[in-house]
């Protein structure tokens, strides 16, 4: 049994007086598919966001490879992580967005290359090569000089993909994904994802709507309910054998 | 008491480095002198800004004549009054039109400063109503046709009604905007505050307290009035849409 | 035409100086520390709360008085004037548009573990810019129309020198200011085309 990837610890998140998440617990291991499913107010994408440090915990712990990530430690106290040790962190992971957020000024390649000149220092050449190496994977590669606002949905949903994925992050988030999509151009996205799942090496943790899917590529489906995690398992087991009520009503809607 | 010694030595070296050379009596005094200028510069305001309100009218309407020629005359017209200073086209007005042959006439610097800045500003207000009308829905044209309204009924039950209350906020900020370009009809004549502080400046052989006044005057009564307006924005785009701005990501 | 020279220098002097003082400003009033956000907000307040003409009239007459502060001539006292009132002004549009990038934009940008500053210069800043583009052409042609008022301080500017005429020629008095009105419109223009430029780049590569 190898150690998890990602611990989160006794993790609470409140906006305001609402509480979001009440107490989650759950370790992602290295190259786990994980699916979140649940009804909308119930703290899916929260849960990755902050894992993305994009929202900070109101308590307990998130835990990225042995390393803590939204506390450090000075003179030997545990004190909020400043920018620096965010940075640190979060380098292996990588994020795909509901509404894309492509940079709109930068050609598709730019939007590629750009994080690795910048962030990882990597120098323009290869960067360049291994980015135009992503976008042909995602089916893009004569499309390297459009900018977003000339592409569809899916297409740029794909792009999205190849960024994050030339950062070569160990944990990608897909945080419902297909959501913005017209109907007719999801299934391009999900093809592109279930390719990178059969690669295999990396963790990966979709909030998704689309049971199907996540009931094919995911290792383990957490049912994620008012803030808590109220069911967690292989996909059959939660999907197909339940006794949730609320599970059994959440997915009927589906069903229909 | 060391304190206050302390205190007052410190007040010295200020002086020392900078000689304040400020004198609150002339400051007091100069305060009431100034200040009879209000009603002055507030009636010019009015008087210009609904000047200005109405001229704005024409201009929206001159843009609408689907000729193109004629198009091309009024979109340079006002082209050019935008984009001349307004001083100069006061001078113009107070000075040099009374001595053009035939339709010169001479105004009083009242008048010609209503003149001139109500034209200046009435081709930014145009521009603020067409974008009104713009912003109207093209639904609304097509429904008031199919209803058979005539083109008056049209503009003042339909388009009018619903293009104007959005502009408020931009109208109110072109109100604080034209407040603040008045004291220009102090170089004509016009008994505004500006001009009165040049006169108690003249008599006293002191600028820097009355213009001080001035300059206090008017933020005191343009600040407040910007805040209104930023308050009456806000509410504005609760009411007309923009409500799509804080929908993303947040579950 | 005289005092062709005085106009332009003006002109120029304010729009470099304007426009780096808007970006001074704006980018200080986003900064995280409370007194640089406050004193940035307070001289912009200050200024827009107040005339240009009684800025300029401050700037020539209070400043040197109040403090013994010699500016050195009327002409860095116009410049100034005009400046600082207008980067108040265009302060707040450089705000403006960096705020109004889409938070989804930072958002992308951390997720690929970019620092504050590659964020705010790779990501938000070109996109703002872009924004400000059109309202910086259109003060444009507000500053030039400040700079007829630098007269009124006793520069000899071509606003002067047609006071001048007028007083001493009283055949050409009809028609000088309109020629003044003119040599604006003659600046302006280029000022106005540059302006739909910037317009129509501006719409280019935005959001969608």
């Amino acid at each position: 049994m190898s150690k998890p990837i990602v611990t989160y610890d006794e993790v609470t998140k409140s906006f305001g007086d609402v509480e979001v998440l009440k107490g989650i617990n759950l370790d992602i291991m290295p190259s786990e598919k994980v699916a979140v499913i649940g009804p909308s107010g119930s703290g899916k994408t929260t849960l990755i966001r902050m894992l993305m440090t994009l929202e900070q915990p109101t308590d307990g712990a998130i835990i990225v490879d042995g390393e803590n990530l939204w506390q450090m430690e000075e003179k030997g106290r545990l004190v909020d992580a400043d920018e620096k040790h965010l940075s640190k962190v979060r380098g292996d992971i990588g994020m795909v967005f509901q509404h894309f957020n492509l940079f709109p000024h930068m050609t598709i390649l730019e939007n590629c290359m750009m994080a690795p000149v910048q962030v990882q220092k990597e120098d323009k050449k290869s960067a360049r090569k291994r980015s135009i190496e992503m976008l042909e994977k995602v089916g893009l590669g004569d499309k390297l000089d459009n900018f977003p606002n000339q592409l569809s949905g899916g297409q740029k949903q794909r792009v999205a993909m190849a960024r994050a994925l030339v950062m070569r992050p160990k944990i990608m988030l897909f945080d419902e994904v297909t959501s913005a999509l017209d109907p007719e151009l999801v299934e391009e996205v999900l093809e592109v994802i279930r390719d990178i799942a059969l690669e295999g090496e990396m963790a990966m943790v979709l909030v998704t709507h689309e049971m199907e899917f996540a009931l094919d590529i995911a290792d383990r489906v957490l049912f994620l309910d008012d803030g808590v995690i109220a069911e967690s398992g292989t996909p059959s087991e939660v999907i197909e054998h339940s006794q949730n009520e609320r599970l059994q009503s959440f997915l009927r809607r589906f069903r229909s | 008491m060391g304190n206050m010694i302390l205190l007052s030595g410190f007040m010295d070296k200020v002086r020392e480095y900078i000689p304040l050379n400020w004198k609150w009596d002339l400051f007091w005094d100069s305060f009431p002198f100034v200040a009879k200028g209000l009603y002055i510069t507030f009636g010019l305001t009015i008087a210009c800004y609904v000047f200005a309100l109405l001229f704005g009218f024409v201009w929206t309407f001159l843009r609408r004549i689907p000729n193109r020629p004629i198009a091309w005359i009024v979109t340079w017209t006002m082209e050019f009054i935008r984009s001349t200073p307004p001083l100069v086209q006061l001078y113009f007005l107070f000075y040099s039109l009374p001595l053009i042959p035939y339709i010169g006439i001479s105004l009083s610097p009242f008048a010609c400063a209503v003149l001139a800045l109500g034209v200046h500003f009435s081709t930014y207000i145009g521009e603020v109503y067409r974008s009104g009308i713009e912003s109207v829905d093209a639904g609304q044209w097509e429904a008031s046709q199919a209803l058979n309204l005539s083109t008056f009924q049209k503009w003042t039950k339909v388009i009018l009604p619903q293009a104007l209350p959005p502009t408020i906020p931009m109208l109110g900020n072109y109100l604080i905007i034209m407040f603040k370009e008045i004291p220009l009809a102090s170089t004509i004549g016009v008994m505004g505050i500006l001009h009165l502080a040049n006169d108690y400046g003249a008599i006293h052989y002191r600028f820097l307290e009355p213009i001080t006044v001035v300059a206090l005057l008017f933020l005191a009564l343009s600040y407040p009035s910007a805040i209104l307006v930023r308050k009456l924005e806000e509410k504005m785009n609760r009411r007309y849409g923009e409500e799509n701005l804080y929908l993303d990501n947040n579950e | 035409m005289r005092g062709m020279g005085i106009t332009l220098t003006v002109l120029g002097g304010s729009i470099i100086l304007g426009y780096l003082m808007a970006f001074i400003a704006g980018f200080c009033r986003l900064s995280n520390n409370t007194f640089i956000r406050k004193f940035t907000g307070f001289y912009v307040e200050i200024f827009r709360g107040t005339s240009l003409i009684v800025q300029l009239f401050w700037f020539s007459y209070a400043l040197p008085m109040l403090f013994g502060i010699e500016l050195g001539s009327d002409l860095v006292a116009g410049i100034l004037a005009i400046s600082l009132n207008y980067g108040a002004y265009m302060s707040e549009i450089v705000r403006g548009s960096i705020l109004s990038v889409s938070n989804g934009q930072t958002e992308a940008g951390i997720a690929l573990n970019l620092t504050p500053f590659q964020r705010m210069r790779y990501v938000i800043f070109p996109q703002a810019l872009r924004m400000m583009l059109p309202e910086f052409g259109n003060y444009l042609i507000q500053m030039l129309k400040a700079t007829s008022l630098i007269s009124l301080i006793g520069m000899t500017d071509v606003l002067y020198y047609g006071n001048l005429l007028r007083s001493s020629n009283l055949a050409i008095e009809s028609t000088v200011y309109l020629f003044i009105l003119i040599f604006f419109f003659i600046i302006a223009l280029p000022l106005i085309f540059l302006t739909r430029k910037l317009e129509e780049i501006s719409k280019k590569g935005v959001e969608t």
